[in-house]
């Protein structure tokens, strides 16, 4: 569900706008946010999620889950010694909110860093905000990548991590010939995109790609053409309300699960839930979380969240997971910062600089260690696929060796490299804030 | 070109059409006959949806059950509707049409604050999650049953308006309300069971459009938009709903086999709008009808 004509534009001429976008005006940090920190008051985060609206279904698990990790931090002690305050607004699924309320949170309640948004459209219309703020936005979720801000982190996996296992297990498994679906917006074609790259590096045959539009419910004509290309498994990046539908009529249609399953970078436990196990049992998908996991590290955590007061949607799922994370990411960020240059001085550009290479261990992070990249802020993780059961949990059947570096111009090598302080172009030019 | 892909094309589009058709059943019946613009139709449908939800989970009814159900229940909530509020706006359209999209908010949010914001499920039969197959033809059975319930409907409604003494009196009052009511026809009575009709069959596609996509709070607004598209290109009466949700159905599924989903609908939303731009009372217009 990340949405909108505007992204769409926007993504469509990724490169053009890359290239052509001048650079921000950026203050000095302390002055640009405004506020100091102070010994014995708490420290104030904004959580921007929709809580009403279309968005709600993910996004409200999202704020759930953040409120429980800021609970379970202020319980073990708070923050560098203090506890975390947090300051929840409703961005009501409409993206001109979502950027008020980034305006609010940053001048108004002064908070030291953003955690919210789902879609990339929302990030995109609250990114200039926290750009020209100079301030720090926790990304909790996969998006496609082509970005270079200096102030988000993110930690989601990227198109390129999403897919890199998937495409080649599912073309040892089930056979060279595959059909591309998705849902009309940037996300998915970008997602296609490296989708592509490691189909033919597979030696896989691309028999169709079809965008369907993000509200549709429709699935029959597109059926109808998978029935007659007939391919060895389909590989879905259809996301939301759609996504459920997709899965309902394929099966309605009398498809078999066996013969060609779907391979998704979406259909979670929520999802499965909602279109009925039956419909998604013995589907794929990637993700670097599981409700599933077997780690004491991930049943501690959904043991105790769905008994806390925040699990009354009762299941836990990859975007919750990675929303999970980011908070200890702020944590040891937070307390980086205040140890380099003192509690006082901490401001939002100051906890970004020093969470380069900050490392979430397998004792707190349900889906098992993992790294923030130094260059690009993206986070270094594990992709995992699983299968869905006649239960409707997963069972994982390949997990990433090693961990898999975050990428976000991987198809785009002729626009540069995202490094620390910026875009850094082939001929050694540096770019800041590119989006 | 496989010829049998083609005729599949052209069997999906007959099942196309009787969802769209069924989307906007109620609405035709709402709107042809009180002239309300009810924008809390979608809402109602969704209200179908949540009602054999409820049905199905807490009663255990069987779902071929929570289809006359869902009709009864959202029927009673259109009833309580148009006592509670519509009727003290039939003689300000414009009105009406606030008041009603006031309305869909009320309920989107209320069956959110009941039931959460986390999609639903429905149960269906084991024999409706799989297809038929005649020769080179696959059909889905649940889109057979959604055709089926929606052909029924159709035929359960014509003769209603046009058998029976209650839809004389509807299509009287639809001429004219003042001189229906001069020859002795309690008019408000025929607009509030119109409403609550117009409601229920919202309700049944809320049931069939459950199983078929997803059961949420914002479930509705895709729907009703088509559904009005169908009731202004129709003209707001039945016969000109069926024909415009039959002719829009073919061309979604023969334009998305032939292009793909998106250029389909992009084609068949033009064509509407230049349609409208030369026939604007719609296909079938009610002649002596008070617009």
């Amino acid at each position: 569900m990340k949405i909108t004509r505007r992204n769409i534009l926007k993504s469509t001429a990724a490169a053009a706008a890359a290239v052509s976008l001048p650079q921000l005006w950026i203050p000095e940090s302390s002055e640009a946010w405004g506020a100091t920190l102070k010994k014995g008051e708490p420290i104030k985060v904004g959580l921007l999620f929709s809580l009403t609206g279309s968005l709600a279904v993910p996004e409200e698990d999202s704020a759930l889950v953040m409120q429980y990790a800021i609970d379970e931090i202020n319980k073990a002690g708070g923050v560098a010694g203090l506890p975390i305050e947090p300051v929840i607004v409703d961005a009501k699924s409409d993206f001109a909110v979502y950027s008020e309320k980034a305006k609010e949170l940053i001048l108004r309640d002064k908070v030291i860093a953003l955690f919210g948004c789902y879609t990339s459209a929302s990030r995109k219309a609250i990114l200039p905000t926290v750009m020209q703020r100079d301030h720090l936005l926790y990304y909790p979720t996969c998006y496609e990548g082509a970005e270079c801000t200096q102030n988000t982190i993110c930690t989601g996996p990227l198109a390129n991590q999403h897919s890199q296992d998937l495409i080649p297990f599912m073309v040892q498994q089930f056979g060279k010939r595959v059909f591309f679906v998705g849902s009309n917006y940037v996300w998915p074609k970008e997602s296609n995109k490296n989708a592509k790259v490691w189909l033919e590096k597979a030696g896989g045959e691309l028999l169709g790609e079809e965008y369907i539009p993000l509200s549709s419910s429709e699935f029959g004509p597109l059926l109808n053409k998978i029935r007659d290309a007939n391919p060895d498994f389909i590989f879905s990046t259809v996301v939301g309300a759609s996504d459920i539908a997709f899965h309902k009529q394929f099966k309605q249609e009398g498809f078999k699960v066996d013969k060609m399953p779907i391979a998704s970078l979406t259909t979670g436990e929520i999802e499965t839930r909602a279109m009925g196990a039956e419909f998604g049992a013995g589907h794929f998908l990637s993700a670097p979380y599981f409700q599933s996991l077997d780690t004491p590290t991930n049943q501690k955590f959904v043991e105790s969240f769905l008994k806390s007061k925040y699990g009354k949607n009762g299941t836990t799922h990859y975007n919750m997971e990675e929303t999970y994370t980011s908070a200890y990411v702020f944590k040891a960020g937070f307390e980086k910062a205040a140890a380099a240059v003192g509690f006082e001085n901490v401001t939002p550009r100051i906890i970004r600089d020093h969470s380069g290479g900050i490392r979430v261990e397998d004792d707190v992070s349900p889906e098992g260690l993992i790294w923030i990249d130094e260059n690009n802020f993206n986070t270094w993780l594990k992709p995992k696929i699983g299968q869905c059961q006649a239960d409707g949990t997963f069972k994982i059947v390949k997990a990433a060796e090693k961990h898999v570096a975050p990428d976000p111009y991987s198809i785009y090598p002729d626009v540069g490299l995202c490094t620390k302080d910026g875009l850094k172009a082939p001929d050694g030019k540096i770019r800041k804030s590119v989006i | 070109m496989d010829l049998g892909s083609l005729l599949n094309a052209l069997i999906l589009g007959v099942s196309i059409a009787s969802i769209w058709l069924i989307a906007a059943l109620g609405l035709t019946i709402i709107y042809g006959t009180a002239g309300v613009i009810n924008m809390a139709h979608g809402e109602l449908i969704m209200l179908g949806a949540y009602s054999s939800y409820m049905l199905q989970f807490y009663l255990g009814l069987p779902y071929l059950l929570c289809l006359p159900a869902s009709f009864v229940v959202v029927a009673l909530v259109g009833l309580a509707l148009e006592r509670g509020l519509i009727r003290y706006l039939y003689s300000r359209p414009l009105d009406t049409l606030l008041a009603t999209y006031g309305v869909s908010l009320v309920l989107m949010q209320g069956v959110r604050l009941i039931f959460g914001s986390d999609p639903k499920y429905l149960a269906v039969p084991e024999i409706f999650q799989s297809n038929v197959m005649l020769g080179s033809v696959s059909v889905s059975a649940f889109r057979i049953v959604v055709l089926l319930v929606t052909v029924l409907l159709v035929l359960a409604l014509w003769l209603l308006f046009y058998k029976t003494r209650f839809g004389v009196q509807v299509r009287a009052v639809m001429q004219n309300k003042e001189m229906a009511a001069a020859f002795g026809i309690n008019s408000g009575r025929i607009y509030m069971l119109t409403f609550a009709l117009g409601a229920g069959l919202a309700g049944v596609a809320g049931a069939l459009f459950g199983v078929l996509a997803i059961v949420l709070p914002t479930m509705g607004a895709s729907y009703v938009v088509q559904a009005f598209l169908m009731v202004v290109v129709g003209g707001g009466s039945l016969a000109g709903s069926v024909v415009a949700s039959g002719v829009t159905g073919e061309m979604q599924s023969v334009f998305a086999f032939f292009t793909n989903d998106t250029l389909a609908r992009f084609i068949i939303f033009v064509l509407i709008v230049a349609f409208l731009r030369f026939r604007p009372q719609g296909l079938f217009a009610q002649s002596g009808a008070r617009r």
